[in-house]
């Protein structure tokens, strides 16, 4: 019976034992990844920065304001969120913190009767939404991890559209932003419509020969209506792209420690478990021997009250082994 | 004299450093840019962009880019390129390429209308121009 008792726990343990490989193999992968996560982050920035600039610049040069994506709309209708998690699982609280931050978002919306639309990026995201019937304009999927450009463009160019079109009054972002690879949070930020700060700040004035003031005059390849026109659904789509990118090195992030703290759990269950199986190994041995004595005894004292000798050996030998077992380092 | 130039895309810095002359064109035709400069937006075409630096005095050296796109900003800090997508001549896959400029040439055959397959080309033809590989 005991040793039966034995095998399971053996058995468990080489099973915790080859989760904990699986866990331990999936936080080095993660961990780096990060590195490279945080990399393309980085290499984001001049793009997001130069972009920028030049859109304040071409709006200080006139090329402001009637562009219908700067425009605040008087009434919000419909509001759409795009919500960034990641495609896998496995990566603790990561993916559950930005879809709560996305309902509460969504019932905020409904307190002031706007309907809710939802743009979804990761399987896991899109799993939840669909699985509760909320309405999901879009999905985007596979390369939550790893995103691309493209993908910031697909998203970009779709809600743009929709909210030129008046099917969207305002637009917002949620994701998870990457401090560090210890800290991460989620936040909400508004994308469409743009907010003024965007334009503002610029110091391109329009081309005019007599005005060499401090700022600088600039000369416009075709007009700054136009070219801001051209430029902002790229500033939007280098927007996403950087809410993809940070999301991608959290996702990681969050992974590499769920992992971690899976792998030091394993260790701890097996080293327990171990405790276990000894104490039941040892059990054994002593219910082996005290059936032996208990059999020699019966059968002494059945053998006409005879040896009392052997008896006598017999129970001095027990107690030497209860004895040492009992100076043992389990008991 | 020579003016700092920066080529960037959304996922990294393709180019920095010091040049003497830039060649580009934008949607109203070519230009190039010299140092001095007054400065000047404009809208890229899908086309080659050329960026010559000079070691003093030494021979000059072309670095030619593809270029699908984008804006070029030019202020008393340099040239800035942004592109979203540009692929810098050395790192053209002229295989791929060529590939992409068969398929869109066939596209054209059967439908001469088809603006994407013109776009193709177009963005093929600049790639092979840029990596030096006739087209």
């Amino acid at each position: 019976m005991a040793g039966g008792q034995e095998r399971i726990l053996k058995r468990r343990i080489s099973s915790v034992r080859s989760t904990k490989k699986i866990t331990r193999a999936m936080e080095l992968i993660a961990g780096s990844r990060i590195v490279k996560a945080q990399a393309a982050v980085k290499g984001a920035h001049p793009y997001s920065e130069l972009i920028s600039k030049v859109v304040a610049d071409l709006a200080a040069g006139g090329g402001s304001i009637n562009s219908p994506i700067l425009k605040p709309r008087e009434r919000v209708k419909r509001s759409a969120h795009i919500v960034i998690a990641a495609d896998r699982g496995l990566c603790g609280a990561y993916n559950s913190s930005v879809v709560r931050a996305a309902e509460g978002s969504i019932l905020e919306d409904e307190e002031i009767g706007a309907e809710y639309a939802l743009i979804l990026v990761g399987r896991k995201a899109e799993g939840y939404f669909r699985y509760r019937d909320f309405r999901i304009d879009n999905a985007f999927t596979g390369f939550s991890d790893q995103p691309s450009y493209e993908d910031a463009r697909a998203i970009g160019q779709l809600v743009s559209e929709r909210f030129i079109n008046e099917e969207y009054d305002k637009v917002e972002l949620i994701y998870t932003r990457f401090i560090s690879a210890g800290k991460q949070e989620v936040v909400r930020r508004p994308l469409l419509p743009l907010e003024r700060e965007v334009i503002s700040g610029g110091d391109g004035k329009p081309g005019d020969e007599s005005s060499n003031s401090a700022t600088a005059s600039y000369e416009f390849e075709s007009s700054p209506e136009a070219l801001l026109a051209e430029i902002l659904p790229k500033y939007i789509e280098a927007r996403i792209f950087a809410a993809l990118l940070n999301a991608g090195a959290s996702e990681h992030a969050a992974r590499q420690r769920a992992m971690k703290a899976a792998t030091d759990n394993a260790e701890e269950l097996i080293k327990e478990l171990s405790r276990v199986m000894n104490r039941a190994r040892q059990d054994a041995i002593t219910t082996e021997i005290m059936e032996i004595v208990g059999g020699a005894e019966a059968l002494s004292s059945s053998d006409a009250d005879a040896d009392e000798d052997s008896a006598a050996r017999a129970i001095a030998f027990e107690r030497d082994y209860l004895e040492h077992q009992g100076a043992g380092p389990d008991n | 004299m020579a003016f700092l130039v920066e080529l960037v895309s959304p996922e990294r810095i393709l180019f920095e450093g010091d040049a003497v002359m830039v060649v580009a064109r934008t949607t109203g035709g070519d230009i190039a840019f010299l140092p001095g400069h007054v400065p000047y937006l404009g809208a890229l075409a899908i086309s080659k962009l050329r960026i010559m630096q000079e070691v003093d005095g030494g021979p000059r050296f072309e670095t030619a880019v593809a270029v699908h796109g984008g804006f070029v900003e030019v202020s008393g800090e340099g040239v800035k390129i942004l592109s979203d997508i540009a692929e810098l001549g050395t790192d053209v896959d002229v295989v791929r390429a060529r590939t992409a400029m068969e398929a869109a040439e066939a596209a054209l055959r059967t439908d001469p209308e088809n603006v994407e397959a013109k776009k193709a080309l177009q963005r093929a033809e600049v790639r092979l121009d840029a990596a030096g590989a006739n087209a």
